[in-house]
């Protein structure tokens, strides 16, 4: 199963993006082959419709988990279209919040937040 | 004829030199550009007797001949269509309508539909005739109803565009063809930033210009220093005055206050005369 993690950087000792659209990187990771895999969010650069250029590479990725700290309203529509299951993170790093999810202590995002909210505040904070 | 008002930067003194040009050209109508927030009627209070709603483009998706290849998904330069399980999924709201996703389909599985952006007003404020393009909040685009405002006007009259502030899309929609334009400004650093900005625009469009300096007196000479290097000639000043503030606040027109009326007239005598030697250097072409 692939599990991907918004990232500021490209290492699993990076912290975690809490902006889902907006994140500098997808860090996926395969629980199986325990590889990770880095890639650059495309959609961080786009003009408008992040979330939705965000989530459709995550969907074509094969990702079945996404960690971040917050979805908007678009992101969402994608991945529940997609079956994504989206967990909610606070400030860790790559690697903390896998180790988490595996535990069972991360939260399903259930609810997006405003559309654009990762854009009035880059570290994603409610 | 088109004259536009634009600036640049934000709260220059568009709207007050607009609606007060506006007020004092012979034959004119007041037309707001400024689509995200029009708000020239607040000195003109016009009856608005008409309003029309402006309709853009949006893709549809037809099921049933839809084939999943993402053609659509891959144009869409603003991310309006996403692929999921060999479904398309639409955003109609990111959507800005260039009808791309129609064109690349092989399926012809794409098919136009519409959706509503905002409306014009028209009415009858001040003395003369008011148009005014109003954008639903949260709509992406408002140049569909800039040109279909700018398409309705009519040529023998002197139209006065009061444009959005900014140099994007708007303001390009909303000068484009204009006879000439009339750059407000204001004597900051901030101001003299922007009209750079505003200049470089419209010698882009080949659009000829002039400077109303707003809240002048102090630190007129950066923006003057600037105008004579351009080379474009400076209009008219507005002093920075508490009386001028308070007519303002009040939704007053400074045009009709015994007080102010000058430095509005100045502005318009200077632009018909700068109009009129426009229009001998076009003939002379």
């Amino acid at each position: 199963m692939k599990i991907c993690i918004t990232s500021s950087g490209k290492e699993m000792g990076s912290a975690v993006d809490l902006r889902f659209g907006r994140c500098k990187y997808f860090c996926i990771y395969d629980t199986e082959s325990r590889e990770t895999k880095v890639l650059e969010n495309a959609g961080a650069y786009s003009q408008g419709g992040a979330g939705i250029a965000a989530a459709q590479q995550v969907v074509d990725e094969g990702v079945e988990v996404l960690i971040t700290g917050n979805l908007g309203p678009n992101a969402m529509r994608v991945l529940k279209a997609a079956g994504v299951k989206a967990y909610r993170t606070e400030e860790t790093d790559v690697a903390r919040a896998v180790m988490m999810y595996e535990a069972g202590q991360l939260q399903p995002i259930e609810s997006p937040v405003s559309a654009h909210h990762g854009m009035q505040n880059k570290r994603g904070d409610k | 004829m088109l004259i536009s008002v634009l600036s640049g930067k934000g709260g220059t003194g568009k709207t007050t030199v607009a609606v007060n040009l506006a007020v004092l050209l012979k034959n004119a109508c007041y037309v707001d550009c400024d689509v995200e927030e029009p708000n020239g009627h607040i000195f003109l209070n016009p009856v608005y007797s008409k309003s029309e709603r402006v309709e853009v483009m949006v893709p549809a998706i037809v099921k049933e001949k839809c084939s999943g290849c993402g053609e659509c998904v891959r144009f869409c330069y603003f991310n309006a269509l996403a692929l999921v399980k060999g479904k398309v999924l639409l955003f109609p709201e990111v959507c800005h309508g260039c009808g791309g996703c129609i064109h690349v389909c092989t399926q012809n599985a794409v098919t136009e539909d519409k959706k509503d952006i905002g409306r014009i007003d028209t009415g009858v404020g001040g003395g003369l005739e008011c148009i005014r393009g109003v954008l639903e909040i949260g709509e992406p685009v408002g140049v569909p109803i800039i040109k279909k405002m700018k398409a309705g006007l009519r040529e023998d009259r002197t139209n006065i565009l009061d444009c959005p502030p900014g140099s994007s899309c708007t303001v390009v929609g909303a000068i484009q063809g204009s006879s000439y334009a009339v750059l407000v400004t204001e004597p900051t650093n901030f101001g003299l930033h922007d009209l750079e900005i505003a200049v470089r625009l419209v010698k882009k469009l080949g659009i000829p210009a002039g400077v109303v300096i707003n809240r002048s007196g102090e630190g007129d000479e950066r923006i003057e220093e600037y105008c004579n290097t351009e080379g474009i000639p400076v209009l008219g000043r507005i002093p920075f005055a508490r009386g001028i503030a308070e007519v303002y606040s009040e939704g007053g027109l400074l045009a009709e206050d015994a007080r102010y009326s000058k430095y509005f007239e100045e502005i318009a005598h200077r632009l018909e005369e700068v109009l009129s030697r426009e229009a001998a250097c076009y003939y002379k072409r």
